[in-house]
């Protein structure tokens, strides 16, 4: 591609201090746990920092610290709540740079998503919860809401700091403390956003950090004196989390898998679905819960769309996730770049065409190149599986009904995407899919006033927007 | 014409600033600002143009940066066709090729024997590109074929002539339109397609040139031909070039990363690519006392 072999055009590392071993964040302060972890660069699997472990005992002193914390939080004028969240989010705005080319580091997700996408949504998040926080008696839920108490938040790897956000923004406007375990592959943007809350001088106890894998999650989860449980991740874990709920008296809400139908339809603005379509499953390497991961495109219009779809992902760019030029960038970890083999090998075992552009992939570090399968039929595991990795699997569809029947046809249901330059189409399909979310003409858009959640298997509650209250107030 | 696929106008504006995102450095960067010297079409088009304007226009093409003769002469100068004799003395063997605007531009508003003498005309004293307007009236009242039998008229009257066929883009209103207006102007058979005279207030834009560049792709797809593209005015800056230059090359291809297939009607934008030029190489910047007003 002549003077578009992009000369390197690296964000510099230097920008983010990562220091070589974190403590907890517990009741205002750092400290050890019971053992520690390591977190790995996975675009070259060099130890970014070292990470304590936190025990049941660690998580017990969280809960406890947050316990102590909410009679004064929540006891704070909504105006005065509203003051720490706003400085939160200005400090994050001021400090996006850093946290950034962190996120990008932990997480491998390239730097200008990173950067135009997460911390913009990140910031815009407290801001917007900041505004709720003095008018949450005007906010549809009664005269006098209330707070549930202390929050156990679980939240996922694909987007460290914007689940982060997601989860602590509504719950400390209402009121609530929180217990946030962030996953443990992406541990340092969650604890780089322990010292912006000291920076903010937020209250000890109001936001606490316990990092650790899946049994950190659990001693959180069922700890006793948790009110409110808030879990971002696989429908799998998310199906454990409700039976370890049930019956306590907790309040839940769960985020959990999809399996999206991205449907184009021969009257579509063919290069902008194009567009849509890449961004649908190539944005953040498809580590998406609602990513567009089964195109569903119009048999009358297949052949054209899928050559314009596999010319536009030739220009795909993979690899060094802080190169600003970099489109699509590492596998988060091991385990899931081993999950997206097994997935799509089982794609073409069962008769699936797979193709990818030519590219070359870095030697260290986990790596998938831009995948799309053809020939797909609804019973192939890749049609019904959450591959949650840049694998896209495309089926045909004949009319409109079949579209919906097609779309609707999986366990999942948090979003969708229609595709087509005719209103009264686009309104009709929509009323008709059941999911959380649909787009139309557009795929992967977030916004704080919007809310986000799914149908069926992916989950239940509603985060952001005014809905995204409802969840943390009584 | 209405069966061509619509443009999604949010999504075509968000496709040209993603873009517009692209951070070419150091070798890339020195690579696209030679190439975009040698895509321009240093242009002037004043009621106020003289010999001696366009003289010295012509001689700033053939060596843009007289104090470094590694410096790439541009396309092709620009003019009115009652200009053109003028500059064909000063470009004669050069290799820069002589554009000449034609067909009562800019506002395509008069008879088709008055445009095609005009071509003819522009072409007998040397031009070897003519730069034509379409009529937006017609266009705009649905009268393609009015548009598209002008189009093959002048081509005809052009005759070993390049012809590159101005839309007006800022006058058709919508991306759709766009987008008809170049496949109408390549079955007609254009050599190129243009956006604009510079003569109204909206010239070319990253999203109307994108919007172009997918049809001269589809274009050539379809029909095996392949036309250049040409966005014209407002573009005064590197940086616009080289977001230009990203998006020719994500979009089309590098087939048309070339200026037979690329150029940019512009006349400020080439002392801009000169001065990074020269702070490429030299690594600082020099005042524009440096470079030549002409």
């Amino acid at each position: 591609m002549s003077f578009l072999d992009y000369a390197p055009a690296p964000e510099s590392r230097s920008v983010v201090t990562i220091e070589s071993s974190y403590g907890l964040f517990i009741d205002g302060e750092f400290g050890p746990g019971k053992a520690t972890f390591k977190t790995i660069n996975p675009a070259d699997e060099q130890t970014l920092a070292e990470v304590a472990l936190a025990g049941s005992e660690d998580v017990d002193r969280a809960v406890a610290a947050a316990r102590r914390a909410f009679p004064a939080w929540s006891g704070l004028p909504g105006a005065e709540r509203a003051k720490y969240l706003f400085r939160i989010a200005r400090i994050i705005q001021e400090r996006s740079r850093e946290l950034a080319v962190l996120e990008s580091l932990d997480n491998g997700k390239p730097i200008k998503e990173s950067r135009d996408v997460d911390l913009p949504l990140v910031a815009a998040h407290f801001f917007y919860y900041a505004g709720w926080a003095d008018k949450l008696e005007y906010a549809g839920f009664g005269p006098a809401p209330r707070p549930l108490g202390v929050a156990g938040q679980v939240i996922p790897w694909n987007f460290p700091l914007l689940m982060l956000a997601w989860k602590i923004a509504p719950a400390l406007a209402t009121g609530n403390t929180v217990v946030l375990k962030p996953a443990e592959t992406t541990p340092l943007s969650a604890l780089f956003f322990a010292d912006v809350c000291r920076q903010a001088e937020l209250p000890a106890g109001v936001v606490n950090i316990v990092t650790g894998a899946g049994d950190t999650g659990r001693y959180l989860v069922e700890h006793p004196d948790v009110n409110k449980v808030a879990f971002t991740g696989s429908t799998d874990v998310g199906r454990q989390i409700a039976r370890a709920v049930a019956g306590t008296g907790k309040r839940l809400t769960l985020e959990l898998g999809g399996k999206a139908a991205n449907i184009v339809f021969d009257d579509a603005a063919i290069d902008q679905a194009v567009e849509g379509i890449v961004n649908g499953i190539f944005f953040n390497q498809g580590h998406v819960c609602c990513a567009g991961s089964r195109l569903l495109v119009q048999e009358s219009i297949a052949e054209e769309l899928l050559d314009s779809l596999k010319r536009r992902m030739a220009t795909l760019r993979v690899g060094d996730p802080l190169d600003k030029n970099t489109d699509v960038g590492a596998i988060n970890s091991a385990a899931q770049l081993a999950r997206i083999t097994e997935l799509t090998e089982a794609g073409d075992a069962e008769g699936a065409e797979r193709w990818s552009p030519p590219c070359e992939l870095p030697g260290q570090g986990f790596w998938f190149a831009p995948t799309i399968f053809t020939g797909v039929t609804q019973a192939h595991r890749i049609a019904r599986e959450e591959i949650f990795g840049p694998v896209l699997s495309v089926l045909t569809f004949r009319t409109p009904a079949e579209a919906i029947e097609k779309a609707n046809n999986t366990p999942y249901g948090l979003s969708a995407g229609i595709w087509s330059e005719k209103g009264s189409r686009i309104l009709a399909v929509a009323d008709k899919l059941r999911a959380g979310v649909v787009w139309a003409n557009t795929f992967n858009k977030f916004d704080p006033t919007s809310p986000f959640g799914g149908f069926k298997e992916s989950g239940y509650g509603r985060e952001g927007g005014r809905h995204g209250l409802e969840a943390y107030l009584v | 014409m209405h069966g061509l696929p619509g443009v999604d106008k949010v999504g075509v504006e968000a496709r040209a600033a993603a873009l517009s995102t692209r951070s070419i450095k150091t070798t890339s960067k020195a690579a696209a600002i030679d190439l975009a010297i040698r895509m321009v079409d240093l242009t002037t088009l004043e009621g106020a143009d003289t010999t001696g304007k366009v003289r010295a226009l012509a001689a700033k093409a053939l060596r843009p940066d007289p104090a470094d003769p590694s410096c790439p002469p541009v396309a092709a100068v620009c003019v009115y066709p009652a200009m053109v004799p003028a500059v064909a003395e000063v470009l004669r063997g050069s290799g820069v090729h002589l554009a000449s605007v034609a067909t009562a531009f800019p506002s395509g508003q008069a008879p088709l024997e008055v445009k095609l003498a005009d071509t003819r005309d522009a072409v007998a004293a040397g031009a070897d590109e003519i730069d034509m307007v379409i009529s937006r009236g017609a266009f705009l009242s649905g009268d393609y074929r009015h548009v598209y039998d002008e189009i093959v008229a002048v081509k005809e009257a052009c005759g070993p002539a390049h012809l590159k066929v101005i839309l007006e883009t800022g006058e058709l209103g919508t991306y759709d339109n766009v987008r008809r207006a170049s496949w109408l102007a390549m079955w007609a058979g254009a050599d190129f397609i243009k956006t604009s005279t510079g003569k109204v207030p909206v010239a070319a834009t990253l999203p109307v040139t994108l919007v172009m560049l997918e049809a001269v792709r589809d274009f050539r797809a379809q029909t095996g031909r392949q036309v250049g593209v040409k966005p014209a005015g407002g573009i005064r800056t590197t940086k616009d070039a080289i977001k230009y230059l990203v998006t020719v090359a994500e979009t089309a291809g590098d087939d048309w990363l070339s200026p037979d297939w690329f150029r940019f009607g512009a006349s400020s934008l080439l002392n801009d690519l000169l001065m990074q030029r020269t702070k490429l190489t030299t690594g600082h910047y020099a005042g524009p006392d440096y470079f030549t007003l002409d």
